[in-house]
Parts: C-alpha cells; structure tokens; sequence
C-alpha cells in the first residue's frame, strides 16, 4: 500500500443566517455605536456580555445596562504564537476583564508588548476599531491603563 | 438497577495515522474488541458511538462507521458528538431499559489533519468568544494563572502531575509522549502559553477505541473477571466561562457524588484531564487520595489525547486492571469542553 496522502480541497461552509435576538443582538448594536451593556440578573448583580437567559439559574433576564470602558484584568495567559484569525498579529495576551460596572468578566485581548507588561488586577480600557459593523471584534482589544489618579 | 460490566476493550492511539481513514482504522479495532469475547455485530443488543462530524468535516462521517460494523441484518444504533464515554452512557441506559444483556460501544477522532488547538475555539460561544479564536491551550491557561495565583496549585505540583504521566506513560504502548522527564526539567523548559509549559498540554494523538458491554449472567460468561458499573453519573457546568470558578471543577465533583466514587476505597483512578491544571483539579473534586490510589497508570490524557476517544479510553484501561486484577474498584472519569465544562465519572468493581 502506498504511504502517500491524497489530498483534496474541502470548504467547510455554514449557509445559514441566524438572529442575535433581543439581548445578544443589543450588545452587538451597542458595540456598533462604541458602547458595552451587561444585563442584571435577579440578584442584582451584572453580567457583561449579556446573556438571554442566565446561565446558572435559567431565568430569563431582560434588564440591559451599561458598563464602562475601563475594567480589571482577573487573569491572563500570554500567546506568543498568534494566528491569523485572532485579535492581535503580533503577540499579546488573552485576558479575563471585568469591566467596571459589570460583575462578571469577558474573554478578550491586551495589546502588550511582552508577558512582563502583563498582571493580574492591572487596569485595562478599550480600544475600538474605527469601522464598526455589530461584532465582537469591534471591540480591538484592550490597552493597560498606564497609572493616573482619578477623582 | 440491572448489573452491567465492561468485558472488552481495544483501543489504538498514535501522534498521527496519516495513511488511514477514521473508517480504515476502526474497522480492525471494532473487530479485535468484538473477537475477544467471540461475539460479531449480531450478537449486539446495542450500538452506540461518539465521534465528530465536525472534526471529520463531513457531515453524518459518523454513518460511514457505522458501516463498519457491519450491520447486516440492521442494527439498534445511536451515535453521540460526543466523547465515546458519553456513547457508553447512552448504552448503559438502554441496556437498564431491558430487553438487551450487551451493547458495543467505540469512539473516534483523527485531528491530526488540522490545528486541535485551534478548531477547539468553536465549541465556545458562538457570538462572543469564538469569533476572537482564543485556542484551547490558551482558555485553559487563563485557569491555570487563576490556579496559581490563586494558591490552588503550583507551578511544582504541576510538574509533578507532569513526571508521573510521562514515567507511567512508558508502560503504555499506546502512550505518545513517553519520554521520562524529572520535575526539574519540566520547570526548566520554556512557557508554551505562559503560564502553561509544553509538559502542562496534551500530547495529541489519532484513534479510537472500542467496548464491549454485558449485563448480568451474559457479562460472567463471557469475561472471567467482569469490570461491573457500580455508578455512573454525568453533568455539566455553564457554558459562560465568566460565570464559572475556574479554580475547581463543580460539575466533576456532582458527578462523582452521583456515581458514589467516594463510597469505598479506590485502588486506581484513570481520569481525562488533558491538562496537568485539570488533572490537578479532577483530583480534588472526584476526593481521590494519592497515597491510596494510582492516578492515571496509563498515563491519561497528557500522555495521549484522542479527541472524542479520550474518556471512553479512560473506561477502558481500568476496567483492564479489573480484569488484570491490578485492583478490585477503580474511577473512571471523561471529560468535554473548555476548562472541565462537562464530565463523566464511572465507578467499576471487580468481584
């Protein structure tokens, strides 16, 4: 039997259209116009990026609100070996960043320049593209908040 | 609750199997799986496999395996896009349903053609979280920094998790990384994902395996010493990684409540914790005790990890042991999706 490995082209398609909804498809709008919303669940608290339903208790949840632009990075993992989909073409690091305002953290990027510009705790803000279509990569990533006292 | 045991296994990973496809090399293995207790696709109540279209790039890949087992005249079948474990499960239920005493069960996955890491991102929220690509090893190196600062683990008793999988690994012929490292060396390579080193991942890995499922009288004369399924329970926990505490694995531990892992002495543990973090993790949750029970003989999932055939693997080494009697009860655990989201435990008993 021969060893060689055929090959041949194949596009994985995904010919279908789906509706974000009314909460998922708010948060998409809100990133078009350069804001972010979160949604209260029953115990008052915030989850950013808002879900329909939450995701513990099921309830639906109805309540958007906004959250700031500004947030804190819980946790993160640097990526040296970024790839062509991803946010960043030169390496940056994957966070966990609660937004102010918001409870509960979202994945997205930093734009760093090492792993040692990076910490846990460290102040983070957006950084918008400037097209903005309804996605969640309208949102570039986010850039450290270099130290300054607000009021 | 009507007895059922593990009375066979065959399995087969490799780093690629370039030359086959996922037909190709399930067909021999379905065959040695059903040949070691002398049984073909009619004598089987039940079929059940785990494998997935989406890996495979085709859609309903799934029915082409079926295929192979010959299912003439036509078969009772079910399929999960799943890990096999989960198609296991599947089997147990029908099987306590009644009317059937076996089920044949396998799972598959060739990701070798493509970046595992990479297509993982798409099992995350389709809307928020995958559009950005964020790699397996990456979402699980976010846990492993929460871990570590956190002071739920270190960076020493990773590498300790580490050593062990590769020195038992060395026993295992179906183990792909092998190579014995000290816990020294471990610490001294570089990041891979910062703070995940190359001996934290899992050592990727193309096949399958298949299993054979007896209930009662059936499993006694067929296997001398049957694997009984004491216990098994499975669940889930969000699919929202920001609402989880990556720091333990709350749907690992409900299940092992439910499979009762915890009743009785446990002689050995083979648990799919494709991360040293996981791992870490699935210990403490399933309150396995190191000094009293071998964690991973076979090495586990950092040794080799065969997507959708993982888990049911895991079954499968230890009801091996059982029948081996390398020991009398034994947990088994498979596990899906980012940072532990989903998982199964199995308790099996030898008499």
């Amino acid at each position: 039997m021969s060893s060689e490995v055929l090959q041949a082209p194949l596009v994985l398609e995904y010919p279908f259209t789906r509706s974000t909804g009314p909460v998922i498809g708010a948060f998409l709008t809100g990133l078009r116009e350069g804001l972010i919303c979160g949604i209260r669940r029953a115990d008052g608290t915030v989850l950013c990026p808002p879900q329909e339903y939450d995701p513990l208790t099921a309830e639906p949840l109805t309540e958007l609100v906004e959250v700031g632009q500004t947030g804190e990075v819980l946790t993160w993992a640097w990526n040296g070996d970024p790839r062509p989909m991803q946010p960043f073409d030169r390496p940056f690091a994957w966070v966990l960043v609660r937004l102010d305002g918001a409870d509960t953290p979202m994945l997205h990027a930093v734009f760093a320049a090492s792993a040692a510009e990076m910490s846990t705790g460290m102040r983070v803000r957006v950084v918008w593209r400037a097209e903005r279509e309804g996605h969640i990569a309208d949102i570039a990533g986010f850039e450290p908040v270099r130290a300054r006292k607000t009021a | 609750m009507i007895d059922v045991a593990v009375v066979a296994f065959a399995q087969r990973q490799e780093a690629a199997i370039s030359g086959e496809s996922e037909v190709e090399f399930m067909v021999p293995l379905m065959e040695q799986a059903k040949a070691a207790v002398g049984l073909t696709q009619s004598d089987m109540g039940f079929t059940c496999s785990g494998s997935s279209d989406f890996l495979a790039g085709q859609a309903f890949s799934f029915v082409m395996t079926i295929d192979g087992t010959g299912p003439v005249p036509p078969i009772s079948e079910s399929h999960v896009e799943q890990d096999g474990a989960w198609a296991l499960y599947e089997a147990w239920v029908k099987i306590q349903c009644g009317g059937i005493d076996t089920a044949f069960v396998y799972g598959y996955g060739k990701s070798s053609p493509g970046s595992l890491r990479d297509v993982l991102a798409t099992q995350m929220d389709p809307y928020y979280v995958c559009p950005l690509w964020p790699d397996s090893y990456a979402v699980e190196a976010l846990a492993a920094r929460l871990m570590l600062e956190g002071g739920h683990v270190s960076e020493h008793r990773l590498a300790e998790i580490a050593a062990r999988s590769r020195a038992s690994a060395a026993s295992n012929p179906h183990a792909v990384r092998t190579e014995s490292k000290s816990v020294a060396e471990i610490l001294a390579e570089d990041y891979a994902v910062d703070p995940l080193r190359p001996s934290d991942l899992p050592a990727e890995a193309d096949g399958g395996c298949a299993v054979v499922l007896a209930a009662g009288d059936r499993a006694r004369e067929l296997c001398e010493r049957p694997a009984w399924i004491r216990g098994m329970d499975h669940r889930s926990d969000a699919h929202t990684l920001g609402v989880r505490d990556l720091t333990s694995s709350a749907s690992a531990r409900l299940a092992a409540h439910y499979a009762a892992a915890a009743g009785d002495k446990v002689d050995l543990a083979e648990l799919h914790g494709p991360f040293t973090t996981s791992e870490h993790l699935l210990i403490e949750a399933l309150g396995l005790d190191e000094d009293s029970t071998a964690i991973n003989p076979s090495g586990g999932a950092l040794a080799a990890h065969t997507m959708m055939a993982s888990g049911l693997i895991r079954i499968g080494e230890a009801a091996s042991r059982i029948w081996r009697g390398d020991g009398d009860r034994a947990v088994a655990h498979a596990t899906s999706g980012p940072c532990l989201q989903q998982n199964l435990v199995c308790v099996l008993e030898g008499d």
